[in-house]
């Protein structure tokens, strides 16, 4: 660590010796790349980080080029992205990039997010990095809810109309943040103008410092693995874990195959579905805003309806808005409310098994429930599955102390 | 969330009156109808925008698409585009606007007829389609006619002197509901032509098809390309993904 640049590259003479004794760059490299050790067991579930990041970037590149043709104004911004999609060269595709984006980020994200519950990533001494991530994912929300506003589609329109009046039903001053918010006494250019800076400046930046703090919080408690065991706990004589491998090489050439694959999909969406069957782009969305027609049925884009199903399981619209939001801020909680003595599912006894099995497939069901319209059979259903989304976490401390875990391994398991 | 919605449109000032319901008639064996168009077949789409040129244009614009960009995707030669196409007093780098002002469309139709740059990513080719099967004659409509793909439209059939004329076959059924009361229900049965038009009912069809072709074009000018550089793309990956799973095996043969 303390050595000089001068005896870390001590055959390289020239530019890259000028350069290290201005700028740490090959100390960089060594203490975060070729020097940090992650465990070898990594399976498929652990390239959803890498690939979140990557998604990030095509947002951030794609987005920068919409900005170039993009009018946020209520007169101009659905022709404007029309204009893209028509006149802009490679208009189509950008646009798609950005679109199709927005809904692979969120399926990168989810899975990321679920591989932590599998392998208990969240717990000690991995909080922070937990809660990073979810200030993440909050930050993401609100990115892509206002992005969606932007096309000012007729979806765009009532969706916004419908999200920003939640913020109504906090007491007493409820009406007049939703006002503040707005800009206007409706949904209007102030709105999508805001939205705009929002989207394009202020969230992004955001969520840039956000993974930043993420993998910093990550290079320091080292990455938790299917076992959930501390590789940090075995050590050789060089004082490297022996569970571990550097990141770089060994994760940087696997981490290449799963973009791969990713891409294969991406692309497959972006070139032959890109609206994929009105999910990821929908029909009322291809008619601009009007105040005057409200689409037949309103529900947000799919990553949102899960929580959308639980604002609509109560008829109270106030405790409606506040069970969606326990729905997330429950998630913050959950390092302090698992009281396993092991980390990983692999070794949890049958009761965690069956709660994160339950929580998996109520998620499932509530998004696909929140795109129904709330009537009969599916308001009984959304109800059913959102008391199973709350019990995982309520009763965890109860299960998770409750039953035999089996011991983990001391190393952890690999098959070359 | 209803009284959200509604609460929302009133602080929009909207005029709840005026929200609009697309309403449809009867279901039945038509909504299963299928376009069956294709956006590769450039013959299909050199008739369709004949067809759109001489049968909508007139009261529908497709604001977005210009007529040189539309000429040179569907290789229509400039002369063609000329005689043929082009409204009087537009220009070849014009988008293709309607002659019919908005506020004379709201005036005799009560309502300004749509562009319909967008109508097939909005509705569905085959909402169109449909749509342009189903109208029927009834005398209680302003126009003359109904349609079953949206009920009460304020379009007339502008299609007749090709399709004819057709009468709606309903059938009533008695039906009781959950409460015990009993309602009538009326069944589609189908269509049938009183008023031969100039072509036959295959022909209609093929008529019909390629406008709605090509107004699945004009929706999304680059699907053809989108699709087939999607293929491109695609082979790549397959070829990149594999030679990154050998370097990834090569690198990993270490790791005990």
């Amino acid at each position: 660590m303390a050595a000089s640049p001068d005896s870390v590259t001590p055959n390289k003479g020239g530019f890259r010796t000028w350069l290290n004794k201005r700028l740490p760059v090959d100390e960089f490299m060594e203490s975060q790349l070729t020097g940090y050790f992650a465990p070898k067991n990594f399976n498929i579930w652990y390239f959803f980080g890498s690939l979140a990041l990557m998604v990030f970037v095509i947002q951030i590149l794609s987005g920068i080029f919409l900005t170039m043709h993009y009018k946020p104004s209520e007169a101009m911004a659905f022709d404007s992205v029309e204009y893209i999609m028509r006149e802009v060269e490679w208009g189509w595709l950008i646009r798609y990039m950005h679109s199709t984006g927005a809904s692979f980020f969120f399926i990168v994200v989810y899975l990321h997010m679920f591989r932590a519950l599998m392998y208990g990533s969240y717990r000690e001494p991995r909080e922070l990095l937990w809660i990073f991530g979810m200030l993440l994912y909050l930050a993401l929300m609100a990115e892509a809810f206002m992005g969606y506003v932007l096309p000012w589609g007729n979806m765009s329109y009532w969706g916004a109309q419908v999200i920003v009046n939640l913020f109504g039903t906090i007491p007493a001053i409820g009406p007049a943040i939703v006002e503040w918010i707005r800009g206007d006494y409706g949904i209007a250019d102030s709105t999508l103008n805001r939205f705009f800076a929002l989207h394009v400046i202020a969230v992004p930046f955001a969520i840039a410092f956000l993974v930043l703090m993420h993998l910093v919080a990550l290079r320091q408690t080292g990455s938790n693995n299917p076992d959930g065991i501390e590789i940090k706990a075995k050590l050789n004589e060089q004082g490297k874990p022996v569970d571990g491998i550097p990141f770089h090489p060994y994760y940087t050439v696997k981490d290449v195959v799963g973009v791969g694959v990713f891409l294969l999909f991406f692309c497959g969406v972006l070139f032959f579905v890109p609206t994929f069957g009105g999910l990821f782009l929908e029909k009322p969305n291809f008619e601009p805003a009007n105040a005057l027609s409200t689409p037949d049925h309103i529900a947000p884009v799919w990553y949102f309806t899960a929580f959308y199903a639980m604002l609509r399981a109560v008829p109270d619209q106030q405790m409606g808005a506040l069970l969606m939001l326990l729905a997330i801020v429950v998630l913050f909680f959950l390092p302090w409310l698992d009281k396993s003595p092991v980390k990983s599912i692999r070794y949890k006894g049958w009761m965690s098994k069956l709660a994160l099995t339950l929580f998996a497939i109520s998620f499932v069901v509530l998004s696909y429930l929140g795109l129904q319209p709330a009537e009969g059979i599916y308001v009984v259903l959304t109800r059913i599955f959102t008391a199973l989304y709350f019990a995982f976490f309520i009763l965890m401390p109860v299960y998770t102390k409750l039953e035999t875990c089996q011991a983990p391994p001391e190393r952890v398991t690999y098959h070359a | 969330m209803r009284k959200l919605i509604m609460a929302s449109v009133a602080l929009a000032g909207a005029l709840c009156m005026s929200v609009s319901q697309a309403a449809s008639g009867p279901a039945g064996e038509w909504t299963k109808w299928q376009a069956g168009n294709d956006v590769t077949n450039t013959a299909s789409l050199q008739r369709g925008a004949g067809n759109f040129m001489g049968y909508c244009a007139g009261c529908h614009s497709l604001k977005y698409m210009r007529y040189s960009r539309m000429a040179e995707d569907l290789s229509i030669p400039r002369e063609q585009l000329d005689k043929f196409l082009l409204l009087p007093g537009s220009k070849t780098s014009d988008y293709i606007t309607t002659p019919m002002m908005a506020a004379d469309g709201e005036a005799w139709f009560g309502k300004a007829p749509p562009d319909l740059s967008l109508i097939t990513r909005a509705k569905g080719s085959d909402y169109v389609y449909q749509f342009l099967k189903t109208f029927y004659l009834d005398a209680k409509a302003t126009t003359g006619t109904n349609n079953l793909a949206l009920a009460g439209t304020s379009m007339p059939h502008v299609l007749s002197s090709l399709q004819g004329l057709q009468e709606l076959k309903l059938r009533t059924e008695e039906k009781t509901l959950d409460d015990g009361s009993m309602v009538t229900e009326s069944i589609y049965e189908g269509f049938e032509l009183v008023v031969p038009g100039q072509l036959s009912s295959d022909e209609y069809d093929a008529f019909l098809r390629d406008t709605v072709n090509f107004l699945e074009y004009v929706g999304e000018p680059y699907k053809a390309k989108r699709i087939s550089l999607g293929i491109w793309v695609t082979l790549f990956l397959l070829v990149f993904t594999g030679l990154a799973y050998l370097m990834k095996r090569e690198y990993w043969r270490d790791v005990e």
